[in-house]
């Protein structure tokens, strides 16, 4: 919705198309003209502002971008805007409620999961799909799902430590 | 009472780290997720070439494409005199080029735009014609080459040398030489690897014409140093920069140069009059910023048949890139390479050290490691591995015979530093006994007689981290001291800056907690604050491990300034003389009566409200802290691999690593340090490496090319802990976020060589990759440089 104040945009420039696409993400819809060339990692991070999505490498290969796209976690820095028409997102931004950080949240912190921060949301991500269809992984478990995350701080064995954490608070909860 | 230390948070508290709730809340601030009004976006043209004359440059068809702003080239830099900027070893790099490109990768043009989208497009518009010319891609063809001479930008630049330097005693040496009963050599390379954290560099240029103040947001893990650097390059007056490092995704060395793309950025902001970001891409980053290494050493080690170390000749050939950028001390020419067997009872040594141009990518950071150190420790444990071969000595006993002993402190080494403090013996004792060292033999005879190939490596040594003093390190002429300044509000609560730039370590979080230490005040009172270059105090940054050793030394001596402060301020209110007053954590009291007492609290009230006659009001200070000595953390790591003799594939089955870095402030924080350390360790021995083709083309500009370990193949660790203060520390702490990945690569090389050790093979050069173990378990023979470039159709 346009707000009293915004600017007029200038219509885009001839020969440029765009598509208008309505995706829910963290349970909103939002809707959008993008340009179909437009990646969903840059569609996040400046058009809907949600910058806790980073973008590592644009090359699929490090997993800062990592989103849940209808609860799978892909690379959205090689994904389309437009390929997200009308499907269901969860980010970082997501994860927490207004009164209480989600589980995985809190294993990062308590096991000290993350140095610079940088790879942290696609981890966490990467880790809540695992979570969800096996609520007890081994440590060789959780090494394999967070595989396609580089991070280049930890060594990683605080990041499982995190994972195993999480996945025990939420086994507690869940009973 | 005094209070609990650990509970409010003190030294030795595994306190949960402050900036995580920003982290996992996806709501940290790296430069890219700020936006500023009407900001415009940049993107660089990079050379396809890795050595050419630029024969014309056409922007025309960029300038068609609606939303370009502005188009940028070496010729309007030069207009401006920025086409050319002072590295930090005193030479000089292109900014944009106008003569020649001399490495792949090289900026040409950049375009200023509305969105990036439009800035990439606009990129691929421009038109450059390059006279293509013979690239050199190693030292040897450059030392060789004096038809091809990189850098004719310069005067007196008749080849492709940069410098020849040497150090030590070469007459002391020689005569050890002399006496020695057998001689034992090594070479090897150590290959370029990039540091790749995984955030990029990048920038916000925000000129304001209104007020004349350059603001720039930046990658930068010495803000400080880049606002002096600005002022002198684009003459603009140091009040009106402000230079303000946000969250840095990582840093690891990388974001300490000064990269075009900044300074780029700066100009298009300064011509549009609206802040201009430019964020690099992986390839970017990969292809053009820091890298670590690429430095060919050999060297000779002179021993008594007993075993004893006699002298050591070292020789290093290191190759800088096409302009030679190291991040380094300016005394040193190949960063602290001489500190190589400082850990070691060495009498006699010398090393000298050639540096050439290339056609690559420049830079010569300090990769996770102080200047260079890395190399020198690599060389120091293989070599040393070889020579208690030779003498068919045991590794662990022929390291216990020659490393320094604990009542030998301080202990100057044979190229002259002075280490102060250790206990190596220990150290190696308990590394022994957790890798199962006693039953290893037996254990690696057995594993053979059935086919399988085990091998334990032990890499052990000492470092110097924590650059000063400034009597000797200084970089480009500044001392490198460092600071910190506190500020005590009436209610006892706190900020404090330095001039450290936090990129993962926790300052945040461990900062606060030597002001817990020192003045008892809880460390969530304590709010920490860095990298804006108009609020914190002047600092050298953060890299070589120097933020303990340095810049937190800062913070406790500016707390016990306040703590001198507060207790004449509790002399007053307890209305007994300062002399009659004890301290305990928190607390002033009367040491007639304990009862009596005022809080460190207390004392910020009344320095705001109840001051003694004559006294300024308020409770803040500085601290400029210039350390007396580096400090010399501790390592001994120790790895265990099994070798599968049909692929050459080697797993680790177990790495055990004992640090001793005195002092802990937050032992959670420290161990993180550590693990991280090993992982790029283990990377640089398995995997992570760059390498040119003949054509000068990086093999490594992107994450299919350059790996990094995952979780999958990277191994769990076991960490060890031997406390030795540092003597000189005021909390008696030393660097160590930089000891895994400096003597942990020795220790894997070291554990396949073990494996491999009965078949005659002596050294394997890094990345071991499988194929290439294989090749050496095959044919027992060494396996020296780089893997050979596959080319593609």
């Amino acid at each position: 919705m346009t707000s009293l104040y915004d600017e007029v945009q200038a219509p885009p420039a001839e020969g440029v198309p765009t598509r208008r696409v309505t995706i829910k993400v963290n349970g909103a819809d939002r809707t959008v003209d993008v340009e179909p060339r437009l990646l969903l990692a840059h569609l996040l991070r400046q058009g809907l502002k949600l910058t806790g999505t980073h973008s590592g490498c644009d090359s699929s290969n490090c997993g800062a971008c990592v989103i849940l796209f209808d609860g799978r976690p892909i690379k959205s820095c090689t994904m389309l805007a437009v390929q997200a028409d009308g499907h269901s997102l969860e980010t970082v931004e997501g994860l927490a409620s207004a009164s209480e950080l989600h589980p995985i949240q809190e294993g990062f912190k308590e096991e000290h999961g993350l140095q610079c921060g940088f790879c942290t949301p696609g981890m966490m991500l990467a880790a809540k799909a695992l979570l969800e269809v096996n609520d007890d992984p081994t440590e060789d478990e959780i090494r394999w799902a967070l595989s396609g995350n580089l991070c280049r701080c930890t060594g990683y064995q605080n990041i499982v430590k995190s994972v195993l954490w999480a996945a025990k608070k939420m086994r507690a909860e869940a009973n | 009472m005094a209070l609990d230390e650990i509970k409010i948070g003190g030294l030795g508290a595994s306190r949960r780290r402050v900036e995580d709730n920003r982290f996992i809340r996806g709501k940290g601030n790296y430069v890219d997720d700020i936006v500023l009004p009407g900001m415009l976006h940049m993107e660089l043209l990079r050379s396809p070439l890795a050595h050419a004359r630029i024969k014309s440059i056409d922007v025309s068809k960029a300038y068609e494409i609606p939303g370009v702003r502005l188009v940028l080239t070496g010729e309007m830099m030069a207009a401006r005199n920025l086409a050319w900027m002072p590295t930090l070893s005193y030479d000089t790099q292109a900014v944009l080029a106008t003569d020649k490109v001399r490495f792949q990768g090289q900026e040409v043009a950049a375009v200023i735009a509305d969105d990036p989208y439009i800035a990439k497009d606009a990129c691929q518009a421009i038109v450059v014609e390059y006279e293509q010319l013979p690239a050199i891609v190693n030292p040897f063809q450059a030392m060789e080459s004096d038809s091809v001479v990189i850098r004719d930008d310069k005067e007196n630049q008749p080849g492709n040398k940069i410098f020849d330097w040497e150090i030590g005693d070469k007459a002391a040496t020689d005569k050890a030489f002399a006496e020695a009963d057998v001689v034992s050599k090594m070479e090897l390379h150590y290959p370029r690897s990039h540091p790749s954290p995984m955030e990029t560099c990048g920038s916000i240029a925000d000129f304001n014409r209104a007020t004349g103040k350059l603001t720039v947001y930046m990658t930068s893990q010495a803000p400080h140093i880049v606002r002096a650097a600005v002022a002198m390059v684009a003459e603009l007056p140091e009040h009106m920069i402000r230079i303000v490092s946000p969250d840095l995704g990582g840093g690891f060395g990388n974001k300490v140069p000064i990269y075009p793309g900044y300074v780029v950025a700066i100009l298009a902001s300064i011509l549009t009059e609206v802040p201009v970001k430019w964020i690099e891409d992986k390839t970017g980053n990969l292809i053009s910023t820091g890298f670590g290494r690429d430095v060919y050493l050999q060297g000779e080690m002179a021993l008594r048949k007993d075993g004893k170390m006699l002298g050591m000749r070292m020789k290093t050939i290191s190759d800088h890139g096409a302009f030679y950028a190291d991040a380094q001390p300016s005394k040193f020419k190949i960063g602290l390479m001489h500190s190589a067997f400082a850990a070691y009872d060495l009498p006699a040594a010398h090393l000298e050290s050639v540096g050439y141009y290339t056609n690559k990518a420049p830079g010569g950071v300090a990769y996770r490691c102080s200047f260079r150190v890395t190399e020198a420790m690599f060389f120091q444990e293989r070599m040393v591995h070889a020579a208690a071969n030779d003498l068919g000595m045991d590794q662990a006993e022929f390291r216990r015979m020659n490393l320094v002993k604990d009542d030998m402190f301080p202990y100057r080494t044979a190229f002259g530093f002075l280490t102060d403090s250790g206990q190596y013996g220990k150290c190696l004792d308990i590394g022994m006994k957790a890798i199962g060292y006693d039953t290893y033999k037996a254990e690696q005879a057995e594993a053979r007689s059935r086919g399988k190939l085990l091998g334990i490596g032990i890499s052990t040594m000492t470092e110097p981290l924590g650059a000063g003093n400034s009597r000797e390190y200084d970089i480009l002429g500044i001392k490198m001291f460092d600071s910190a300044e506190l500020r005590v509000h009436m209610t006892g609560k706190a900020i404090l800056r330095t001039g450290a730039m936090n990129q993962g370590q926790g300052h945040q979080t461990t900062w606060a907690q030597i002001v817990a230490h020192e003045l008892g005040i809880p460390a969530d009172d304590v709010t920490v604050e860095e990298g804006d270059t108009d609020t914190a105090p002047f600092g050298m940054g953060t890299y070589a491990s120097r933020s303990t050793p340095v810049a937190g030394a800062a913070v406790a001596m500016v707390a016990r300034k306040i703590r001198a402060k507060a207790r004449k301020i509790a002399a007053h209110l307890l209305e007994v003389s300062e002399e009659d007053i004890e301290w305990e954590l928190g607390r002033f009291y009367v040491r007639s009566n304990k009862e009596r007492g005022v809080t460190i609290q207390d004392c910020a009230l009344a320095a705001y409200s109840n001051m003694p006659d004559g006294m300024e009001p308020g409770l803040e200070n500085n601290a400029y802290y210039d350390p007396p000595n580096l400090t010399w953390p501790f390592a001994a790591y120790f790895v265990k691999v099994e070798v599968d003799a049909e692929t050459g594939v080697w797993d680790v089955l177990k790495v055990v690593a004992v640090d001793d870095c005195g002092v802990r402030i937050n032992p959670m924080i420290v161990e993180a340090q550590i693990m991280g350390g090993l992982t790029e360790a283990y990377a640089m021995a398995s995997m992570q490496y760059q390498t040119y083709d003949d054509q000068g083309n990086m093999i490594g500009a992107n994450y299919m090319d350059y790996l990094l370990p995952t979780a999958w193949e990277t191994p769990g660790f076991e960490l060890h802990e031997v406390v030795t203060p540092c003597p000189h520390h005021p909390i008696g702490a030393k660097g160590v976020g930089e000891c895994a990945t400096v003597a942990g690569p020795a220790a894997f090389v070291n554990a396949v060589v073990d494996a491999l050790g009965h078949l005659g093979v002596r050294n394997i050069d890094m990345p071991m990759m499988p194929n290439r173990v294989y090749e050496a378990l095959t044919t027992g023979k060494d396996i020296s440089g780089m893997p050979p470039v596959m080319m593609g159709d």
